[in-house]
């Protein structure tokens, strides 16, 4: 049978779809807003717990895959035929990000 | 050589054919918010590990002119992708109950709500 690596880019997009249609929209406003809950000490209260990291890491990463996975999509529906060349850079460029959230979680 | 195979063109002029098309587009260009926001969001982490001058730096820009645009410019864009998102539920998870579909506006309406609740939690413990 035919094995296709496709189930491995789509279950990350879909996953990372969900959580920024439920969570981007409120996260934004509270980065507008800023309430109390962003000052520095209930963020670092908040970054601080093992829970609350592997949230923040978990989001971050999906998030930013289903970005990169559309944003691929879209540059070949824009003309752009380098598929694999623009998956490569944008999905590296995905785990780079997403390895830096962890790295200055784990320093909180 | 005398092949000359037809080679098809490749345009984005399509995507002004047709209205549906341009609401496709803005869904998709969501991706370019919702990911730069995130990654600014990765940018706050490292500002926040560093002390409290680099994360009232970090409040700071995003209280900026610029920062305030592309933020509200953001919420648009990721709002439209969360009602997209969820219009396509019932699509994406249909439900059999016995011998009949759920109704698709019960399953998108059950995300509808749950986005409301899971908004409405976060403002209640952030404000």
């Amino acid at each position: 049978m035919a094995r296709s690596g496709k189930p491995l880019v789509w279950g990350p997009f879909a996953a990372g779809g969900t959580l920024t249609a439920f969570l981007t929209p409120v996260l934004v406003v509270l980065t507008l807003l800023q309430p109390s809950g962003l000052a520095y000490e209930s963020m670092q209260a908040l970054a601080g717990h093992w829970l609350a990291k592997l949230g923040f890491a978990a989001v971050i990463g999906l998030s930013l895959w289903s970005a990169a996975h559309r944003l691929r999509i879209t540059l070949y529906d824009l003309g752009l035929r380098a598929d694999t060349l623009v998956a490569a850079l944008l999905y590296a460029a995905t785990l780079a990000c997403t390895g830096a959230a962890i790295y200055y979680l784990l320093k909180i | 050589m005398s092949r000359r195979p037809y080679v098809r063109p490749i345009t984005s002029e399509w995507i002004f054919r047709h209205p549906r098309y341009v609401r496709y587009m803005v869904r998709e260009f969501s991706c370019l918010f919702i990911g730069g926001w995130t990654v600014l969001m990765v940018w706050g982490l490292k500002q926040l590990a560093e002390g409290p001058a680099a994360w009232a730096a970090f409040l700071e820009l995003l209280r900026s002119p610029a920062g305030i645009a592309f933020q509200l410019l953001t919420l648009a864009f990721a709002a439209y992708h969360s009602v997209t998102w969820f219009n396509l539920t019932p699509k994406a998870l249909p439900l059999q109950v016995g011998e009949d579909f759920v109704p698709d506006w019960v399953i998108a309406g059950a995300h509808f709500a749950g986005w409301a609740v899971v908004s409405l939690l976060i403002l209640a413990w952030a404000l």
